[in-house]
């Protein structure tokens, strides 16, 4: 069959074209699908991507790879209403490239790796969306779209966290929202000065924030904040369940967000650029999805790999290493002939043995400690009184501080014994 | 930072619209006989859904495409699915 290639690819985002750039350098006829006009346009990140893996598929990436910011600086801040307590951590080490972790708006740099995929001889075919998977005798021999079938040895599913592709064939389950967090953003304008005056920056490097507390009101989730050369991406992060139980409002918690003491300073005088939502896969490895079937591989956010740990958010680079590594599995079955799930095998074990699925497991109880409740309201509200305790000067004599966070602790509700039981299971889960 | 309504942050997106193409369904007598939370209501980033003289009301041009209404409808009211190929929201910067 003449119009049959060795893999088609559903979704130019960074797992797929990670794969396809990996496969087309190997000399495989690989066609690269993507549902919107280019590469990156329907795609939204609320965090930085660490950079080690992309330079293992691009050596160095950042002489042409459009970067935003390479961050230097991380900052996690617990929020109240009126304070807020903020770990700041800055290391010149991470100005070195390959940069530990960088910041891009996707829009732009999915349309660069996707370029680099089609430099390399892959087929981009923007502004399809693929309707179906062609099964025969439970192998996946092809994608529908419209009327019209492609067909192949091998489909990549890289389509995102919505998978609808995986949830027709059976690999994944219908979504619980205990296991999705929906994310809102904003990409605010600022003139370049304005941000490294305001953040504290030189030159190129970048500042990302990891906010939890008054942020999401009570919600389990958190909020992000880093900054881009002439922009900050800004948002906040809520599981859908809690979300659910609430009632309450995204777009209205985004609002008053903004307009809080903590954010209103540093986005004051920004201009909206874009308004977006995304949902993440928060589930950890209770919702990984069977990754392989004959003739077909899932990655990226369609398997459902992300991690949150509250202080550092990652999938980009999930994405990237298991685009890399499907096509490393596509490229051993295509050398034994075998495309069956279990010739295709190999793509699990690579991606056990990688980092990938050692950091899902290492993280494997930070999506049920992130629940914790007391994370979003209590402990904000511990800090800051003890915090408040300290700095407060009455002109009555001062206590030391053992007396000032025990009182703190009272006035927070929360007991020793929960203390002892949270900061034990924050341990072990991150 | 000027407070903004939804739909005026919306009106600074770029969209394809798919005109007399709708990529989302309600089937709303499920909703109003079924359906105990109505999630839908609330969840949605891009406040979509509305509530009009006892029907619930879907303003597809505006979806944001994140899925999270799916994912948080508990019945099978809800027929979503993506924009066709091209058209829907475009993020510029992402």
């Amino acid at each position: 069959m003449d119009d049959k290639f060795d893999v088609i690819i559903v979704g130019a985002g960074l797992a797929g074209s990670a794969a396809a750039l990996k496969l087309a350098q190997a000399g495989l006829e690989v066609v690269l699908v993507e549902r919107g006009p280019y590469p990156g346009s329907k795609n939204l990140s609320g965090g930085v991507l660490y950079g080690r893996v992309l330079d293992d598929l691009v050596p160095n990436y950042w002489e042409e790879a459009p970067i935003e910011r390479y961050i230097t600086n991380q900052r996690v801040v617990f929020m109240t209403e009126q304070a807020s307590v903020n770990i700041d951590f800055k290391n010149q080490a991470f100005q070195e490239t390959p940069y530990n972790a960088i910041s891009v708006l996707r829009g732009k740099f999915d349309r660069w790796l996707g370029e680099k995929a089609e430099e390399a001889g892959a087929m981009l075919v923007p502004g399809i969306k693929v309707d179906e998977i062609s099964v025969e005798n439970g192998r996946a021999v092809g994608i529908i779209a419209g009327d019209e079938e492609m067909r192949a040895d091998v489909v990549i599913l890289a389509d995102g966290t919505n998978s609808f592709l995986a949830e027709q064939l059976g690999l994944r389950k219908k979504f619980n929202p205990a296991h999705m967090a929906v994310g809102v953003k904003e990409l605010i304008g600022l003139p370049r000065e304005t941000i490294e005056d305001r953040f504290n920056l030189s030159g190129d490097s970048g500042v990302a924030y990891g906010i939890v507390g008054y942020a999401t009101q009570g919600v389990a989730g958190g909020a992000f904040l880093y900054t881009n050369k002439e922009t900050l991406s800004i948002g906040l992060v809520m599981h859908l369940d809690e979300l659910i139980h609430t009632g309450k409002k995204p777009a209205v918690l985004m609002e008053e967000f903004l307009a809080s003491p903590l954010i209103e300073p540093l986005v004051r005088g920004g201009k909206l650029l874009e308004y977006g939502a995304h949902m993440v896969p928060e589930g950890g490895l209770a919702m990984t999805p069977q990754l392989s079937m004959d003739g077909l591989l899932v990655t990226g956010d369609a398997a459902g790999l992300s991690i949150n740990n509250g202080f550092v958010v990652r999938g980009m680079d999930l994405a990237l290493s298991t685009g890399i590594s499907a096509a490393q599995a596509v490229l051993a079955a295509k050398e034994k002939g075998d495309f069956s799930a279990a010739s295709l095998g190999v793509y699990r074990q690579l991606i056990d043995e990688s980092f990938v699925m050692k950091d899902m497991k290492t993280y494997a109880n930070a999506p049920s400690f992130m629940k914790t409740e007391r994370l979003y309201e209590a402990y904000p509200n511990l800090l800051v009184s003890l915090m408040t305790g300290i700095y407060t000067h009455t002109g009555q004599p001062k206590e030391h501080m053992i007396p000032t966070a025990m009182k703190s602790l009272k006035e927070s509700g929360i007991s020793l014994f929960q203390l002892a039981g949270d900061g034990l299971k924050g341990a072990r889960s991150l | 930072m000027n407070r903004m309504s939804v739909p005026e942050k919306l009106a600074i997106n770029k969209y394809e619209l798919d005109d007399g193409h709708p990529h989302i369904e309600v089937s709303t007598e499920i909703c109003n006989t079924v359906c105990k939370t109505k999630a839908c209501l609330f969840v949605c980033p891009a406040d979509v859904y509305s509530e009009q003289e006892g029907k619930i009301v879907a303003d597809w041009a505006g979806c944001l495409e994140c899925g999270t209404c799916r994912a948080a409808c508990p019945t099978e009211a809800l027929r979503w699915e993506y924009p066709r190929g091209g058209f829907g929201v475009i993020y510029r910067y992402g």
